[in-house]
C-alpha cells in the first residue's frame, strides 16, 4: 500500500491528468466517437491523420493525454472501489490492478506512439 | 505507560465495549442526489479510461494501415460503440464541468481583501476549453497537411 508521501505523488498525476482530461476528452470523443462515425463531418482521411500523427508534437499530445488521463482514472477509481462499494479490505488488490493498468497503458501508448511512423 | 505496568487488582470485563460504527450500506450513495452526483463524477474516471482504450485502439489501426484503419471505423460507427461513446460523451462532459466548477472551492482568490467570485474563477478553464476545443477540431479536420 502507498505511504503518506507517495500518495501525494499519486494526487499530482490524479490532478494533472483531470485537468488534461477535462480539457482535451470531450473534444476528442465527440469527434471520433461520434461526429467522423456518425457522418456529420467530413471525415478526414488516412493520409491526414498520419501526416499528423508524425508530427512530434502530436505524439508527445497524445502520449501526455492517454498517460495522465489513465493516471487519473486509476486514482478516482480506486477510492470509488474504497468508498462506493466499501471494499477497503482489498485495497492492496484494488491499487495494483489500477495503477498497474495506467502502467501498462501508458507502455502500450509510448510503443505505438514511437513505431507508429 | 508506568501505571499500566503495576500490577493492579482491577477487574477486566471480557466484553469489548460497542464501537460506535453504524453500519453502511453498499448503496449508500442511493439516498441522496448529493451523493448520486458524487459517485457519477468519481465513476466518471470509467469513461475516461474507456476513451484512452479506444484512442490506443485508434492508433494501432493506423499503424496497421488504410485497411485496418477502414475496419476500425466500421467498428466505430456500430449502434453499439455509438451508444458506448454517446454515454463516455456525457459522462466526460459531466466530468468537465465538475472539474471546472471545483477550481474556486479548491483555490479561493482574492483581489483586494475581497473574495473573487467563483464564476471568476471557473470562467478561464471555460474559454480555455472553448478555444482548445476548437483547435483540435480544425487541426483534425482542415489543417492543411496534405
Amino acid at each position: 500500500m502507498a505511504r503518506q508521501s507517495d500518495e501525494a505523488f499519486f494526487w499530482i498525476l490524479f490532478s494533472a491528468g483531470g485537468v488534461v482530461a477535462a480539457l482535451l476528452i470531450p473534444i476528442q470523443l465527440f469527434l471520433f466517437g461520434l461526429a467522423i462515425p456518425l457522418g456529420w463531418i467530413q471525415p478526414p482521411t488516412y493520409e491526414h491523420l498520419m501526416a499528423l500523427v508524425r508530427l512530434p508534437l502530436v505524439r508527445l499530445y497524445l502520449f501526455v493525454l492517454c498517460s495522465l488521463s489513465l493516471f487519473h482514472w486509476a486514482h478516482r477509481f480506486r477510492y470509488t472501489l474504497y468508498d462506493g462499494l466499501r471494499v477497503k479490505h482489498l485495497n492492496e488488490i484494488i491499487f495494483t490492478l489500477c495503477y498497474g493498468g495506467a502502467i501498462v497503458g501508458t507502455i502500450v501508448a509510448a510503443y505505438l506512439l514511437w513505431t507508429i511512423a | 505507560m508506568t501505571a499500566e505496568a503495576k500490577p493492579t487488582a482491577a477487574r477486566y470485563t471480557e466484553f469489548h465495549p460497542r464501537w460506535y460504527r453504524p453500519n453502511v450500506s453498499v448503496y449508500w450513495w442511493m439516498g441522496q442526489r448529493q451523493y448520486l452526483k458524487f459517485i457519477l463524477r468519481e465513476l466518471s474516471s470509467v469513461f475516461v479510461a474507456i476513451f484512452v482504450v479506444e484512442t490506443l485502439f485508434m492508433l494501432s489501426a493506423l499503424k496497421g494501415g488504410p485497411q485496418a484503419y477502414a475496419d476500425f471505423q466500421n467498428t466505430m460507427a456500430s449502434s453499439l460503440m455509438i451508444a458506448l461513446n454517446v454515454i463516455c460523451f456525457l459522462f466526460v462532459v459531466f466530468h468537465t464541468i465538475t472539474w471546472f466548477n471545483l477550481a474556486p472551492s479548491a483555490m479561493p482568490v482574492r483581489l483586494g481583501g475581497k473574495r473573487v467570485s467563483a464564476y471568476l474563477v471557473a470562467a478561464p478553464s471555460y474559454v480555455a476549453w472553448i478555444v482548445i476545443s476548437a483547435g483540435v477540431y480544425w487541426l483534425v479536420t482542415s489543417w492543411p497537411l496534405t
